[in-house]
């Protein structure tokens, strides 16, 4: 947003805001029985010895009211970035309170977490690499057919993309890997993991496409025109070259998606991330510890991607200003 | 006036005409956008190396006229010769027309991904198939001529409109056209840009290039035009050399409007 030049007084400052949101806060934690959480019993050496039931929750409830209340009063006091840092350590403490409330076997993540990026993490980002390579060319080619004049392609082109982006991915898998075995090809699990991957975001990545070449003005389609170029060299040496500054961010964006969607084809055997996490842990009953530590590397993998994303859009934008 | 780092002109121009008819011929061209009649049957020759200025209030239907010369409108009805090309839709004619025609855009329309080189050179060597090296050399040959070889390896956005507009000039010239379509070159310009492109025009008009402009300055038109050309609603309603035009124009409406733009 672009930011006015006023300066407002701070609303973590003000009485009423404050005493509005530790209200809030109170009642929630009184309504939701605070004192028989595991919040009670992080604070049962102070309120144990409040005996009555209802007694405690007010007790816990106040706590975590004036708890909540002073925490954002005094983060409000920082500036912007000491606030991001400060919200962005609490939310990750609790959530590692979270999962340590599981109770989990860390030696079993241990064991298991090298394992799982040797083989997982690594066939989750080739499969994804190679599918968004793929889907890069038919969203060329889907996108320049649905602009272009020829009946066959548009049709040919639009029914791509609708059927592509109006079935569950997860349905295409299966329909692909199980059903073109009907037609006498057997597939390999990662060639239809690809396939599948790499036609649905293809026509999704198509759309990109078309808005990017929209996108170019007129002039550009003129002056090529006006200047004796044909249709293919217009196209290939001036509108997509220029629409390309606008469909590289985006199509980050979804390689980013792709690569958590691409966990669906675990559901054909693909020793992927998602398939590692699901079977690993089986045979101990360690379920939770194998999701979370796919969790994290799911995360962990899309964080440097968004970084590597933020790094080309700077680039591409100081290219051309 | 050419300068004199400049090459001389005629090694850079087409060779000249086969014919000594019209190098333009328009005849009873109409068209019409829905139902809103455009132009209303033009009527135009143009002779080889003159050159004409096209006037009118905004939606008189002179941009889309010379638009309608290398088709980047079509028109519903009459003929057009464009040197010795009769203008169909079809792609060789086009093709043919759009080789021989050069254009210049109000709003510039360079590449703004290719250097002023790149945008130079690009159309030859893909059209004309032009080597490369020679390409290039033509290239800084027209960047000269128009005054701004020093600037070829920049990209558009790097250049005053001026500057930019001078480039797209010699872009069109790179191509070697018999004629050169003006679509209000100045009009996206600051003022103080506007006398290096009028400029750079007026020494392409004596150099003996066919140049039709459409155009509100009309001290270049009384300067450098060899006729003048009054539309209004779709129609040409008065044209004439610029003195005859400027001192004493017959029709009402170019009364009108020379007393508007002139008075301000």
């Amino acid at each position: 947003m672009y930011q006015d030049n006023v300066i407002r007084p701070r609303m973590t400052d003000s009485p009423a805001f404050l005493g509005g949101t530790a209200a809030v806060v109170f009642a929630a934690a009184c309504l939701s029985g605070a004192g028989q959480s595991g919040l009670g019993g992080l604070l049962a050496p102070v309120v144990n010895s409040l005996s009555a039931p209802a007694l405690r929750t007010v007790a816990v409830a106040l706590t975590l009211a004036l708890a909540f209340t002073a925490n954002i009063h005094l983060i409000g006091k920082l500036p912007l970035r000491g606030q991001v840092i400060a919200v962005w350590t609490e939310l990750l403490l609790l959530f590692l309170v979270f999962f340590d409330s599981f109770d989990l076997s860390y030696s079993f993540i241990g064991t298991k977490v090298g394992f799982m990026i040797t083989q997982g993490v690594l066939t989750t980002v080739y499969v994804s690499a190679i599918s968004i390579a793929f889907a890069f060319v038919f969203a060329l080619l889907g996108s320049t057919a649905k602009l272009s004049g020829n009946g066959f392609a548009v049709a040919v082109a639009s029914f791509y993309t609708s059927f592509f982006r109006g079935v569950p991915l997860l349905i295409q898998i299966y329909l692909i890997y199980l059903g073109i075995p009907q037609l006498g090809y057997v597939v390999d699990a990662i060639p239809a993991g690809v396939m599948a991957l790499s036609l649905c975001y293809g026509a999704y990545m198509t759309e990109i496409f078309r808005a990017g070449i929209m996108s170019i003005p007129k002039g550009q389609w003129e002056a090529s025109r006006a200047l004796g170029l044909t249709p293919w060299h217009t196209l290939s040496r001036i509108i997509l070259p220029q629409s390309m500054r606008l469909i590289i961010p985006p199509t980050g964006n979804q390689f980013i998606a792709m690569l958590k969607d691409s966990s669906l084809v675990s559901v054909i055997g693909v020793w992927e991330l998602m398939f590692l996490a699901r079977t690993q842990g089986r045979a101990e009953f360690r379920h939770l510890e194998m999701l979370i530590t796919a969790a994290v590397l799911y995360w962990a993998l899309s964080f440097v991607l968004e970084r590597v994303q933020a790094h080309l859009e700077k680039r591409f934008n100081r290219a051309h200003r | 006036m050419i300068s004199p780092t400049a090459q001389p002109s005629t090694a850079l121009l087409s060779p000249g005409p086969l014919t000594t008819g019209p190098i333009v011929s328009v005849q009873d061209l109409k068209k019409w956008y829905g139902p809103f009649h455009a132009l209303k049957g033009i009527d135009l020759d143009v002779a080889v190396g003159e050159t004409v200025v096209i006037c009118g209030p905004s939606g008189s239907g002179k941009s889309t006229f010379i638009r309608c010369l290398n088709l980047l409108e079509d028109f519903q009805e009459g003929r057009v010769v464009i040197d010795g090309q009769p203008l169909t839709r079809e792609p060789a004619a086009v093709a043919a027309i759009r080789r021989s025609v050069g254009m210049v855009f109000q709003q510039f329309n360079l590449f703004p991904h290719l250097t002023v080189l790149e945008n130079l050179m690009l159309a030859p060597r893909l059209v004309h198939k032009t080597p490369e090296q020679e390409a290039r050399a033509t290239a800084l040959a027209y960047l000269n001529r128009v005054h701004i070889g020093a600037q070829a390896d920049k990209y558009p956005d790097q250049l005053s409109g001026g500057q930019q507009q001078r480039v797209a000039i010699a872009r069109a010239l790179c191509m070697r056209p018999r004629i050169l379509l003006f679509d209000e070159p100045t009009s996206a310009l600051d003022p103080e840009m506007v006398k290096e492109v009028l400029e750079v025009m007026g020494e392409l008009a004596g150099d003996g290039i066919t140049m039709l402009c459409v155009t509100h300055e009309m001290g270049f038109a009384r300067r450098v035009a060899d006729r003048v050309i009054f539309m209004d609603h779709g129609q040409i309603v008065e044209q004439g050399p610029p003195g005859q035009f400027f001192d004493a124009p017959q029709h009402p409406r170019a009364r009108e409007f020379l007393s508007q733009i002139l008075s301000h």
